[in-house]
């Protein structure tokens, strides 16, 4: 009963007094945690600032004209507002046929890795064979090989295509797949593309989390190793396939290094992109009819126009999935 | 017992043949697309290949294209040193720039998953072509220029430098912090998806650990130390191995880009091949040597 009172009593005292009963540790912690907050406060806003200062400025600088560029006074607010960047970086990359295009080579490319990647990564989780530390290390390996590596002999490869000779055995020779899109859909569907192996690791680690006991239920009631895969593991490691969608779908979208060498002949944003600037220079020349050399900030401004074009897609995406991107590599438990 | 023994064989026996059909795309691909040309660019290195008239000779050169690399092409060995030191300074500054940031974001405040979500965007806008068309950007060069000249070129890492140059110790060192410190940019860029690691990490330590040292007074900074720290070594392997490997790959590596230039312009494959064997087992023995010393120092709790 004095208990009750004694808190009722100790809640009607002022903050002063309750910090003189501490002994001036109340006071004391109050103001470390006010300095951290403002401390954490300033620091994360300006690491953030940091971040996405480049895409603000890139915004404010795709609207100006080029007489905005020049003029000293003009900072991020231009003063002849306009959307010509936006016409003429669309009219340069022949954007909605490249976005189209891309939008179609990324959603497959990324559809045939992940479901690739998902049978593999259950494999290694999932099932005990012999040389399976062998292949995995391989997986690893696949990781660590900068594609640049194998990148000659890959053109190669694939100029002059053959599987066993049998090619050359029936038509005399062999195929040149340079330039078709192919190659990289077979090097998908082999787990080579980009950044596979690491896909393979996070849903390997995925299904390594999961309990095996409604796996052994669903064998003991005869299910089949493939029909179990899809009937009940698949269900329950929806979160990881659908982030590792995103990112191949993302960095598939944005890849330079894939894209040139096998997609060269499709218009896609990514290789459209890294053109522009020479585009822009050949656009002015067939305008002007006169080789002219373009300043180097109206290029640049262009640049940014066509970076932003190419990236609010992305951004879009990422508003709406944003959950699914960051919490899935959380959730594999990533642990060597 | 020895029926049932068998059985137990047999079902070993059909998962090991289910898993191996379910690893089967994986095992063609590595073998058709990685084991041949890499096999295949590891003879050309060897090689002279010639591409005349639609038909690839190879000829036995022994190790001249290696000498090629080394001692006959002006630019390799400068930009191989470059790039392996820049990636060590780099890849330092990554993994301690984004555990710090994981160590705030794992604080409870208003706005967390906000700014969780800021730091992650880099992952998804710089990648591929962007970074290096970032990396070029001649505007934001001299907008930084006339930032810099309108304040009269004080800086506050400039006034720094030249205060601890004066005192005339390490300067290298000084300069190689300093040099990331204003670069500060790319490396915010690169830690994302190691920001996110180090955060589920952490998001795993149990607070009875804290509140137990806590009791026993030790403070915040020794239970970074002492808790904190051994607690996601692992994940500092992790983490270490993905940054050097992300940063071998980026397409705004010198290396790599004098690789293209020598491979797709000059069509010297051969020398190419070379180069880009040079730098992948280098490469590799960095990984290799750095995440020997890393493992043994990492703490596993269970």
């Amino acid at each position: 009963m004095t208990n009750m009172e004694n808190s009722a009593g100790y809640k009607k005292l002022t903050f002063w007094e309750r910090n003189k009963l501490s002994g001036g540790y109340l006071l004391q912690k109050v103001i470390t945690e006010r300095a951290v907050s403002v401390i954490r406060f300033i620091l994360l806003f300006g690491m953030c600032f940091l971040i996405l200062q480049p895409i603000f400025n890139k915004i404010s600088v795709s609207f100006m004209t080029e007489k905005d560029l020049y003029n000293p006074i003009v900072v991020s607010i231009p003063e002849h507002f306009t959307t010509g960047n936006y016409r003429l970086a669309a009219e340069l990359m022949n954007y909605r046929q490249a976005v189209l295009n891309s939008i179609f080579v990324s959603l497959t490319i990324a559809a045939l890795q992940i479901a690739v990647c998902t049978l593999v990564g259950y494999g290694f989780a999932r099932f005990e064979f012999p040389l399976k530390k062998f292949w995995f290390a391989m997986v690893i390996l696949v990781i660590l090989i900068p594609p640049q590596t194998i990148a000659s002999s890959l053109h190669l490869h694939f100029r002059y295509f053959d599987v066993l000779g049998l090619f050359k055995l029936i038509t005399g020779d062999s195929i040149n797949l340079r330039g078709s899109k192919l190659p990289y859909y077979l090097m998908s569907a082999g787990c080579m593309g980009l950044k596979n192996g690491l896909y393979i690791y996070m849903i390997r680690q995925y299904f390594r989390n999961i309990p095996g006991d409604l796996e052994e239920a669903a064998y003991v009631d005869g299910c089949g190793t493939l029909k179990t895969f899809i009937r009940i593991m698949l269900p329950q490691a929806t979160p990881i396939i659908t982030s590792c969608f995103l990112f191949s779908f993302v960095w598939q979208w944005t890849d330079g290094f894939y894209s040139r060498m096998f997609l060269g002949n499709t218009k896609l944003v990514s290789t459209a992109l890294s053109r522009i600037v020479d585009s822009l220079g050949a656009y002015i020349q067939r305008i002007n009819g006169v080789k002219t050399t373009i300043s180097v900030a109206y290029s640049n401004c262009i640049l940014a126009t066509g970076t932003l074009m190419i990236i609010v897609p992305l951004i879009v995406l990422y508003l709406f999935a944003q959950r699914s991107f960051v919490e899935s590599i959380s959730s594999t438990g990533i642990k060597m | 017992m020895s029926k049932q023994k068998n059985k137990i064989a047999g079902l070993q026996k059909r998962k090991a043949v289910s898993g191996y059909l379910f690893i089967s795309p994986f095992i063609i691909g590595f073998l058709v697309f990685m084991v041949k040309p890499l096999f295949e660019s590891f003879y050309m290195s060897f090689c002279e290949v010639n591409l005349a008239a639609g038909n690839v000779t190879k000829a036995l050169n022994g190790i001249t294209n290696y000498y090629f690399a080394f001692r006959v092409d002006p630019e390799y060995n400068r930009l191989l040193w470059e790039e392996m030191s820049r990636m060590m300074v780099y890849s330092l500054a990554i993994i301690v720039f984004s555990f710090f940031v994981a160590l705030i974001l794992n604080q409870k405040f208003k706005g967390r998953a906000l700014v969780r979500a800021i730091f992650f965007l880099p992952v998804i806008l710089s990648s591929g072509v962007i970074v290096g068309l970032e990396s070029n950007n001649q505007l934001m060069d001299t907008l930084a220029q006339t930032i810099e000249q309108s304040t009269s070129g004080i800086s506050v890492t400039a006034a720094l430098e030249s205060i601890l140059r004066t005192a005339g110790v390490g300067v290298r060192a000084y300069e190689k912090v300093f040099e990331v410190i204003d670069n500060i940019y790319d490396v915010a860029l690169a830690s994302g998806i190691q920001i996110i690691i180090f955060l589920s990490g952490l998001q795993t330590i149990s607070s009875s650990m804290y509140e137990a040292a806590d009791i026993e007074g030790c403070t915040k900074w020794e239970s970074l130390w002492k808790i904190t720290f051994p607690m996601i070594s692992s994940l500092f392997l992790v983490n270490w191995i993905y940054t050097v490997v992300d940063f071998c790959m980026r397409s705004d590596n010198s290396v790599i880009e004098k690789i293209q230039k020598v491979m797709i312009d000059q069509q010297q494959y051969g020398n190419a091949s070379a180069m880009s064997w040079i730098y992948f087992l280098l490469v590799l023995a960095f990984v290799g040597i750095t995440s020997f010393f890393i493992s043994k120092r990492v703490y596993y709790y269970d």
